[in-house]
């Protein structure tokens, strides 16, 4: 219910001394708006570094060759092999955790000579050799056309998909990729598909000079035999991508007899280790935000009290006045405690708008700008965080007023009314 | 209307205590005009106060309209002040920054009266008072007399059953004085009690009874005509 005496009140009571409160607003204020340029910043580095892994999947696994470091069945040590199309049968029988698998072979491209040539231009491109599945582990953007499915592996199609920047190497501003062929390594391929990296920065630079061919044309046209690059791996949903890890190299150890406890021979990189390492970096920073932020708030919300402490002595004659006039104790305190929690609520909301404002207009001058920020995406806070903000806002007002409040009611009301 | 019983009563300070009240009978019937007088430090602004329910008693008894006050909760003791009692300051009392209207209006406030009423009835207590056309004046817009006539229709908005007045004239010039006593004797005649604490003799000879407070103790009760 509105009650215009007891807004009529707090106006005259926050209004009475404009500059004090102003200046305890301002601590109120100043909280809430560093909690939000740091929670901000903090989800900016975030959101930049996540950036960077794209959309792949996290819970993912490579796994690649090395030399052996340990004699076994025989075999001295040092010695190299390669995974085979039989390895990745195998792999995919014998471990029901697996969800996606996708071997991959890589031709050229690290040679410094061009090998990839259109009419009278080349350049210097990654080739890779996928199977459909990779593009489920680390997705691309496609501009134009599609991936290669199933049917390019089992008929080994001679298509390739192509990055932007191997479009801009290769083709005229007008002239469409799409169903033009392409020379790699003396070989005529169809493009079929023009993607964009969907990381940021240098990274995106790099997968933008990609070309992926169905894997067993790779293999076929290039004579690679059977052999295979590197596996990648994602898990099942709900089960955590080093147990496939673990499960994987062990079967691989086997079947390439290699000793068991060699640990140099199977290459491998856990992604989901690397996430989570930097997702616990990011709680570290969230929670110190937090703490600093808070405790920030805290201050402002302890001079919100100490005012209304003050305030309360101010109005101690005042108040035994209502009181005289049949004022409950309840009046009081809640007339106090609201004063409290309007001065905050008010205060801290101002600097939460003020905060999300800065932080859209940085945003804003990101983007407009065009600057290079690899490390720095997107900075903002959630809704979530920005009504929890306010909800503390509103309890710690209550709070702050509770001390005054009391304080209020505990002189007794003559003793107020003598007050001078 | 009002009757106390033995009522003794020591204000505490450290290792020291200050005997006030040592032991006051005293009945007032309903619609009578009381004074009570006494030099300061006698215990008669201490009896007010008690009287008022402003202040506890440390022993006897306080009967205020057949109901024994002693020892209310806060809250208990708030909602009989706002039903029982008026009061009248020396000092008027109004609250800064609400005007006249609203400072009537404030005891129906704390009854949850909604404002248009309260203010409505609190204008009719205005133009009893000759002061409609201050209604929305600020207390410090209006002279000593004024506010001191703002005050008692504020004391009578809640129809109490008694109206304490303390030194109700200390602060007014002769003249107003005498229009202020008129008032009140007029509200008396109503039919409400009205008890008044002064030092001046011819505020007291104005009320039916002077009740004399020497030492904490009453020590005469003269009857004026």
């Amino acid at each position: 219910m509105f009650d215009l005496d007891r807004w009529q009140e707090i106006y005259h009571v926050l209004s009475k001394n404009k500059v004090r409160t102003f200046l305890t607003a301002f601590g109120v204020f100043w909280g809430i708006f560093m909690l939000v340029i740091m929670l901000g910043s903090g989800k900016g580095l975030q959101h930049g570094v996540t950036q960077n892994f794209g959309d792949m999947a996290t819970n993912s696994v490579f796994i690649w060759t090395q030399q052996t470091s340990l004699p076994y069945k025989g075999f001295p040590r040092g010695r190299g092999y390669n995974f085979e199309n039989e390895d990745a049968v195998a792999l995919a029988h014998s471990i029901p955790e697996i969800k996606y698998l996708a071997p991959r072979i890589q031709a050229g491209g690290f040679m410094q000579t061009n090998n990839v040539i259109r009419g009278l231009k080349s350049g210097i491109f990654n080739i890779m050799g996928d199977y459909p599945a990779f593009n489920k582990i680390d997705p691309l953007n496609f501009i134009s056309g599609r991936f290669i499915d199933d049917l390019d592996i089992r008929e080994k199609r001679k298509v390739a998909v192509v990055g932007t920047r191997v479009v801009e190497l290769l083709f005229n501003k007008e002239e469409k990729p799409i169903n033009q062929y392409i020379q790699i390594q003396g070989v005529y391929f169809k493009i079929i598909g023009v993607f964009r990296s969907k990381r940021t920065g240098e990274q995106a630079d790099q997968e933008n000079q990609n070309i992926y061919m169905p894997f067993t044309t790779l293999q076929r046209t290039y004579n690679y035999g059977n052999a295979i690059g590197f596996f990648s791996i994602t898990s099942q949903d709900d089960i955590p991508v080093s147990v496939v890890e673990e499960k994987a190299i062990r079967l691989l150890k086997q079947r390439h007899s290699i000793a068991p406890a060699d640990e140099s021979a199977v290459g491998h990189f856990n992604l989901q280790k690397e996430f989570d390492q930097m997702q616990g970096l990011f709680f570290g920073i969230r929670l110190l935000v937090w703490i600093v932020g808070t405790g920030t708030l805290l201050a402002g919300v302890i001079g919100v009290s100490n005012i209304m402490l003050v305030v309360v002595k101010e109005r101690t004659k005042e108040i035994g006045i209502q009181r005289a006039l049949g004022a409950v104790p309840r009046v009081i305190i809640t007339q106090i405690m609201t004063e409290s929690i309007v001065l905050t609520t008010f205060a801290g909301y101002f600097g939460l708008v003020v905060g999300v404002g800065l932080l859209e207009l940085i945003n804003y001058l990101l983007g407009s700008t065009g600057a290079n920020t690899e490390m720095f995406v997107h900075p903002g806070i959630d809704f979530s965080v920005a009504v929890t903000a306010l909800t503390i806002l509103v309890v710690a007002g209550a709070v702050a007023g509770l001390i005054p409040a009391y304080r209020a009611i505990s002189i007794k009301p003559i003793d107020a009314l003598r007050y001078e | 209307m009002i009757r106390i019983k033995q009522i003794h009563k020591s204000y505490v300070t450290g290792q020291n205590s200050l005997h006030v009240l040592k032991g006051i009978d005293l009945d007032i019937a309903a619609g009578e005009m009381v004074s009570i007088m006494g030099a300061s430090g006698s215990g008669k602004s201490t009896l007010l106060n008690i009287l008022g329910i402003l202040d506890d008693y440390d022993s006897g008894e306080y009967h205020l309209n057949g109901l024994l006050v002693n020892r209310l909760s806060e809250r208990k003791a708030a909602q009989l002040r706002n039903r029982m009692v008026g009061f009248v300051f020396q000092s008027f009392n109004l609250v800064s920054f609400k005007n006249a209207m609203e400072n009537v209006a404030l005891p129906l406030y704390y009854q949850n009266v909604p404002r248009k009423k309260r203010n409505l009835i609190a204008m009719e207590y205005l133009e009893r008072m000759g002061l409609a056309e201050w209604a929305h004046h600020l207390p410090n817009e209006l002279s000593g007399g004024q506010k001191q006539r703002v005050a008692i229709a504020r004391a009578l908005i809640g129809n109490p059953k008694v109206i304490l007045a303390d030194e109700p004239t200390g602060a007014l010039d002769s003249k107003t004085s005498l229009e202020v006593m008129d008032l009140l004797q007029e509200i008396n005649a109503t039919g409400i009690t009205l008890i008044i604490v002064t030092h001046e003799h011819d505020i007291a000879l104005r009320t039916k009874k002077t009740i004399r407070i020497t030492d904490g103790n009453i020590t005469e009760i003269i009857m004026n005509n």
